[in-house]
């Protein structure tokens, strides 16, 4: 059974809107941003009150951009990199909407927007939003070491993207939609490095874009980009190379927001940024005001994330990756 | 399309750039030289200048660093020299304070019990637990070889 879903009523992009820290802003796409903090405490006592605070302000502004009201949203999907999801339900708990809190881990904003289209699709909702996050310090906290401990960091090592990203999605609209669906499955190729999730991802991707050209007896030169999560400088490197084994020649239709949204030369987040904050901030910013420019009409749109929970890797399992592919269309 | 396990992490790892061990090693020379220059100056202080006992003033060379790399943890500038120095700042008893303090500043909004108070030896925990045990072990070597002969 074919696992790509056609969506009959493409449901469409109403808004968006992102926020940052201070390294993404002065990175290479800082200005596409809408919000930024250079303090990336953004006015909270905790990382995490702070990494909450960035959903608020994401999801306030997309709904200020759309002249939309919380009353008007019938679901809500969010997600972020710590347990529970808190970052997310602290946040948006004020808006008092319908909340469905998903984890994909880096994936999570292309989860939250496959599960909006199908959802909205179906005629199950007139308008979702989706929101997800990630902040550099509370990852650091929850998954590595102490934010102020001195160790030395890997070249294959990513750095959290502090960011947030807000989608409105609705049934009817004009402008960019989402009219193919693949959500993708679990893969695990024996990767166990924590600081190099890029190579435990490129799997994930690869099975996700194969399956959809095959079924979609599509091939890359029909879109005019193929954008991956966060697979940085290892996993954009694997993923072309098995690509291209696989018949399929990705080249400068490629393009991965984890090597996008920092000028790697300049900073030291080595192989670029990872988290669910660097997508969603990519598309919400950059990539979406490109569909409204008219520079973009046709991309698939594949977020990765590394399943990776530090207890399971100590007692010796493997990273699983997962990548979930969103098409969008002008 | 099928990717074998075995031969992608073959892959992975022949791609996966390295990290640059030689000039690693010259910064953690220079940096971990450097820490030590430090402490014997400060031991020449305190011995010649103050006029302590040898035993005291290297008590004090230790107390001093120890005390450096705590304020520079809590400044935010010690994990910009380490991520240069590595061993350097890490060998020392430097690195072991900002093992100990970095928890510490991490856990203090989760209350001074079950934060600071359970979590500080989060990252220096091995060192203590298996050093004294290496030292009760010692112990019992010295005392034995020393009744015996």
């Amino acid at each position: 059974m074919n696992r790509t879903v056609k969506l009959e009523r493409p449901p469409y992009f109403i808004s968006s809107a992102s926020v940052v820290g201070r390294r993404e802003h002065e990175g290479p796409y800082g200005k596409c941003f809408d919000l930024h903090d250079e303090s990336e405490r953004f006015g909270q006592k905790t990382w995490e009150l702070a990494e909450s605070e960035m959903q608020r302000l994401a999801l306030n502004t997309a709904l200020k951009k759309a002249a939309l009201t919380p009353p008007d949203i019938n679901l809500l999907l969010a997600g972020d990199l710590l347990n529970q999801c808190v970052g997310s339900a602290y946040g948006l708990a004020s808006f008092a909407v319908s909340y469905l809190g998903i984890f994909g881990a880096c994936s999570t904003a292309a989860e939250g927007l496959a599960v909006a289209a199908m959802l909205l699709s179906g005629n199950n909702a007139e308008k979702c939003a989706v929101v997800s996050s990630s902040h550099n310090c509370s990852a650091e906290r929850q998954f590595r070491s102490p934010i102020e401990y001195g160790g030395q960091r890997p070249p294959t090592a990513q750095w959290t993207v502090t960011g947030a990203g807000a989608f409105l999605l609705g049934k009817s609209g004009s402008g960019p939609c989402i009219t193919e669906v693949l959500i993708g499955r679990p893969i695990d190729k024996g990767i166990n490095d924590a600081n190099n999730m890029g190579a435990a991802m490129a799997p994930a991707a690869i099975d996700t874009l194969c399956t959809y050209f095959t079924e979609t007896s599509s091939s890359p030169s029909d879109f005019d980009l193929i954008i991956t999560g966060d697979l940085g400088f290892e996993g954009s490197g694997s993923l072309c190379d098995y690509m291209r084994k696989a018949g399929y020649e990705l080249g400068y239709k490629h393009r991965d927001c984890g090597l996008l949204i920092y000028d790697r030369k300049k900073g030291d987040e080595h192989a670029g940024g990872s988290g669910c904050g660097c997508c969603s901030c990519m598309l919400a910013g950059h990539f979406l005001n490109a569909f409204k420019r008219n520079d973009l009409k046709n991309v698939l749109f594949v977020a990765t994330g590394a399943l990776m929970n530090p207890a399971a890797l100590q007692q010796g399992q493997n990273i699983t990756g997962i990548a979930h592919l969103i098409r969008i269309q002008a | 399309m099928d990717i074998d396990s075995k031969s992608y992490q073959k892959y992975v790892k022949k791609r996966a750039k390295k990290s640059p061990v030689l000039s690693d090693c010259i910064k953690a020379f220079i940096f971990g030289g450097l820490i030590c220059c430090i402490g014997q100056g400060l031991f020449d202080l305190y011995k010649n200048v103050f006029g302590l006992l040898h035993d005291d003033a290297a008590l004090l060379v230790s107390v001093t660093l120890i005390f450096m790399s705590a304020l520079l943890t809590g400044l935010g500038v010690f994990d910009n020299i380490a991520k240069h120095a590595g061993a350097g700042t890490l060998v020392p008893i430097t690195g072991f304070a900002n093992s100990v303090v970095s928890p510490a500043i991490d856990t203090k909004a989760e209350g001074f019990i079950l934060g600071v108070g359970a979590k500080i030896f989060t990252v220096s925990g091995p060192v203590i637990l298996y050093g004294v045990f290496a030292s009760v072990i010692y112990g019992i070597i010295y005392w034995t070889v020393k009744t015996l002969t």
